[in-house]
């Protein structure tokens, strides 16, 4: 059981390469932290900063409330579960799971004990005698989990653990993590792309960007109340509609199409209006108008994808559009639609700087 | 469909041209050194083998004076085995762990090192081959099985297959090595050493051959009869023989040829896979 | 190098020592001793020395017969590698090729490979032996007056016949490998947009070996330059009238036989610089171009 705090952490990569800017967080006992983005965005280097596999250019690190910059990997009680699993091909699951116990003198009867509870938990007690080239790819990755359960470490790190298993495997391994980590109450920072996940495991989810935390907070804190426009854009799936728009005054104008009601915005600045595809609904009486060209069936739901029409180009191209609705709502292709949003639900960014202005 | 037969014919024409090519001599020299004497001189190589097999071979292998003055086949043989085994094994234990420091760790003259290290395989032992003497025989190493190996060891080849090998291992291993809190010595004996059972076996392999098929070092640091290896010693047979007023034993020269060829042969062949694999993997 | 490593003080060193200490005594040592002495003339009975700068230099290179031994090796190294990496890529697609018998032809192509150069250059010398050698006599048959003891274009035939039948293994294994490395995806691609299997070869498989190719002749000159020695010196010696020295078998007879021990080191020091020279251009220009 420990906190983890992060105090100003930077860290610039030898050959000049600046992967963290600067990033403060403090992450309680027991919490699931998730950091999500895009590839290449630091999140690895934040996690492996924390593991200790990575030198700390600049700020500290605590866990329990002890700075940990100096203190090796080893000695960190830190277990990680890395995303190509990195198990010890040689060793059968069992001397994968006892090394690390090994290597801290544990007694063999301690050791066994120990192995045996973490496979039973895990249910691959059938394959301890086995090599992991045995094992299918959702057996190796509970080796790994079991690699770091059996430690029974501070703080477990995550690094993509499920980007390498097939969608459905996908799922169920992370309903198992979340439930593995409820049971264990173990402190967790888990890093994933995957914006579904993110959501779904998080207790509290960090949006990084750049090697900065865009914003911090609950997932669903942050699907309502995005503070940025990346960070709308990033969470939620479908994701976020985006329309250009610039004020005048009274109205937000978008090519031929006007919103009124806005107030209390900057004039001739470039901004976006974001509309969540859930918020959207066919309603004769809606402010926006669709050519329908596609429509998505997912089963109990459909998303209706589709050219905004009269609004301004994004980046040259039509602006496009997408809602969700239920199974029995099926428009035709290339039929004409109005739709309707709640105004209160609508949100307003800067485009330059991204910044949310309503 | 006939032109595919055509061109699988051809396919294994080709091939057989070259499976003559390169076997023929072989067999041609093992051919005639089972015969006589007096048949070779008379009608020149064989290609089928004869009736003196036996008797040739032992007194080559084991009879005094059968090749040399002194020095037996068999003795040459042994010498040859301790240079082959000797340089491989030697090879393998430091290049190995020389390698390991270049790949596995942080540490100050790690470049100016390496850069060392890499200068030995653009400069081979032959260019230097005077003072490399000198300086060996100033330490009085000349005949000595540690003077003929240990320089051999300062070129870097087997440093540098182990290198790219350890570079082609996954780097989480070593991460996830570090949180199980293994010590760079642990690591490199649970984990190096295991992981690399197959790669170690490829060098030993080529290594033998490599130290077995040595000539001109052994040929200038060995002077005494007694410490000749197969591949120096027929040379100077031959010359014995051809010189010899007698009949000249060509048999016993083709003979010995085949002795020398034989082990690092066989070890090639039965080795056959792990050998193409660490060879290969030197690429790049 | 790996993105995380083992940071400390001591244990690198101790690990690097042997091969760093056996480098500095057998290796740095005597080629700083080259050097040093590359400046230097003995006097006839070796007692006393002189430091002369470069003329030792100037010597070697003014040297006719080592001016005949560069031009040798140049066309020596040109004719080995070509024609054993010409021999050895045929045969590697060949065997590629075929389904039956793949196994064999791979393990009697590639086992000449354990073949030590003295000892392929002693059974070259017997198969070219004026009373036995087969070879001699069929080529003395078909009109070839045949003489490698005494004509030096027939010596050069000689040893680069050896040479080459010696250096085919190594390449076979190499081709060999790379061709099997190459994707079956992209040879089945290929079958798509190219029905010439010529075609293909010279458009797809080719250019995919280039780094391959590029490796092997890099291999092929160290050997031509360097391993070829032990054939020389089994065959022709040099002989006949130092037409078929290479540079390193010069710098041996001229410091061992010789005992030109200054003249010798220039040599080496020139052959060195030859090397480095060659392995630059070699990085800078050819490898640049292979990368696909
Ligand atoms: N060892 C390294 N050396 C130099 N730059 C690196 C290294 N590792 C990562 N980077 C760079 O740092 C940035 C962040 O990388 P990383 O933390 O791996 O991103 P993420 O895990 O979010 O995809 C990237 O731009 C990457 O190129
Ligand atoms: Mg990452």
């Amino acid at each position: 059981m420990a906190t983890v705090k992060l105090k100003n952490i930077k860290k610039t990569y030898p050959n000049g390469a600046v992967a963290v800017r600067g990033v403060d967080m403090a992450i309680e006992d027991g919490e699931f932290v998730v950091f999500v983005g895009p590839s290449g965005c630091g999140k690895s280097t934040m996690l492996r900063m924390v593991a200790g596999l990575e030198n700390i250019t600049d700020g500290e690190i605590e866990i329990d409330d002890r700075v940990i910059n100096k203190v090796s990997p080893a000695d960190r009680d830190v277990a990680m579960v890395f995303q190509n699993y990195a198990l010890y091909p040689h060793m059968t699951v069992r001397g994968n799971m006892a090394y690390g116990l090994k290597n801290r003198g544990l007694p063999k009867a301690e050791i066994n004990q120990k192995v045996t509870d973490a496979a039973k938990m895990l249910r691959i007690h059938d394959y301890l005698d086995r090599q992991p080239n045995q094992l299918s790819g959702g057996q190796r990755q509970r080796v790994a989990m079991g690699r770091a359960i059996v430690r029974d470490p501070k703080v477990f790190l995550f690094d993509e653990p499920l980007s390498n298993l097939d969608a459905k495997l996908r799922v169920q391994m992370r309903i198992e993590i979340k439930r593995l980590q409820r049971r264990m109450g173990v402190t967790s920072i888990y890093v994933t792309h995957d914006q579904t996940e993110a959501m779904t495991l998080a207790d509290r989810l960090a949006v990084i960007n750049d090697g900065r935390i865009e914003q911090m907070g609950a997932p669903i804190e942050l699907y309502n109340n995005p503070a940025t426009l990346f960070v709308a854009s990033f969470i939620g799936a479908p994701q976020i509609n985006l329309i250009p728009v610039q004020f005048d005054g009274k109205n937000l104008n978008s090519g031929d199409l006007q919103f009124s009601g806005f107030k209390d915005l900057p004039e001739n600045t470039d901004l976006i209006l974001g509309i969540r595809p859930d918020v959207l609904e066919p309603n004769n009486d809606g402010q926006l108008e669709m050519q329908v060209d596609l429509v998505e069936q997912h089963g109990a739901e459909n998303l209706v994808y589709g050219a905004l029409n009269g609004a301004s180009t994004t980046d040259g191209y039509n602006t496009e559009i997408c809602f969700k609705t239920d199974q029995n709502t099926q428009p035709a292709i290339d039929s004409v639609l109005k739709l309707h949003f709640d105004q209160n639900h609508a949100m307003v960014f800067n485009k330059e700087t991204g910044e949310r202005l309503i | 469909m006939s032109n595919i037969n055509w061109r699988i014919i051809l396919n294994h024409t080709i091939l057989l041209i070259g499976v003559i090519f390169m076997s023929l001599p072989v067999w041609v020299a093992f051919s005639t050194s089972t015969h006589s004497a007096e048949t070779i001189l008379r009608e020149g190589l064989q290609f089928w083998p004869g009736t003196n097999f036996i008797g040739t071979y032992r007194e080559v292998l084991f009879e005094q004076g059968g090749v040399m003055k002194s020095v037996l086949g068999i003795t040459m043989l042994k010498n040859s085995m301790i240079l082959g085994i000797g340089f491989a094994i030697g090879k393998v234990i430091v290049s190995m762990l020389a390698a390991y420091a270049i790949v596995y760790f942080r540490f100050r003259l790690a470049t100016p090192l390496f850069w060392i290290i890499f200068l030995t395989l653009l400069l081979p032992l032959e260019v230097r081959i005077i003072p490399s003497y000198e300086v060996v025989a100033g330490l009085g190493l000349l005949d000595t099985n540690f003077g003929l190996i240990v320089p051999l060891i300062a070129s870097a080849t087997g440093t540098f297959y182990f290198r790219q090998f350890f570079k082609s291992i996954p780097e989480e291993l070593l991460e996830a090595a570090r949180l199980d809190g293994a010590t760079p010595w642990r690591f490199f004996v649970d984990i190096l050493i295991p992981l690399s059972k197959t790669m170690i076996a490829a060098i030993l392999i080529i290594m033998f051959v490599v130290g077995w098929n040595q000539y001109l070092w052994p040929l200038i640091m060995t002077t005494k009869e007694e410490n000749y290896t197969l591949v120096i010693g027929i040379k100077q047979i031959y010359q014995i023989l051809s010189e010899g007023g007698e009949l000249p034993q060509y048999q016993k020269a083709f003979a010995l040829t085949i002795l020398a060829t034989l082990p690092p042969v066989l070890v090639v062949l039965f080795f056959q896979n792990w050998f193409v694999k660490g060879l290969v993997e030197s690429e790049k | 190098m790996k993105r995380v490593q083992f940071e400390h003080s001591t244990i690198p060193y101790l690990f690097i020592a042997p091969q760093i200490i056996i480098i500095a005594i057998f290796f740095l040592w005597p080629a700083a001793q080259a050097v040093h002495q590359s400046f230097l003339l003995e006097d006839a009975f070796g007692l006393s020395s002189q430091f002369v700068w470069f003329k030792n230099y100037f010597d070697t290179i003014g040297d006719a017969s080592w001016r005949q031994a560069a031009w040798f090796t140049t066309v020596f190294s040109v004719l080995v590698t070509f024609l054993s990496l010409g021999i050895a890529l045929l045969l590697a697609v060949k065997a590629n090729e075929v389904i039956r018998g793949a196994r064999t032809y791979r393990t009697t192509l590639m086992w000449a490979y354990a073949i030590a150069p003295p000892v392929a250059g002693l059974m070259g010398n017997l198969m070219f032996h004026p009373l036995i050698g087969d070879l001699y006599k069929f080529l003395n048959a078909i009109g070839w007056d045949f003489n490698h003891k005494l004509d030096s274009f027939d010596a050069g035939f000689v040893v680069v016949l050896i040479a080459v039948w010696k250096q085919v293994s190594v390449n076979f294994i190499f081709f060999l490998s790379g061709l099997q490395g190459i994707s079956k995806a992209v040879n089945e691609a290929a079958m798509m947009d190219c029905k010439s299997p010529t075609r293909r070869f010279w458009t797809i498989t080719f250019p995919l070996l280039a780094p391959t190719t590029f490796f092997l002749m890099v291999i092929n000159i160290t050997y031509a330059f360097f391993e070829t020695f032990g054939i020389i010196d089994t065959t022709t010696g040099g002989a006949p009238g130092g037409s078929t020295n290479t540079l390193v078998y010069k710098v041996f007879q001229d410091g061992f036989r010789g005992a030109d021990l200054g003249g010798s080191s220039a040599q080496s020091v020139v052959l060195m610089l030859i090397v480095l020279a060659l392995t630059v251009i070699q990085f800078r220009f050819i490898e640049r171009k292979v990368h696909y």
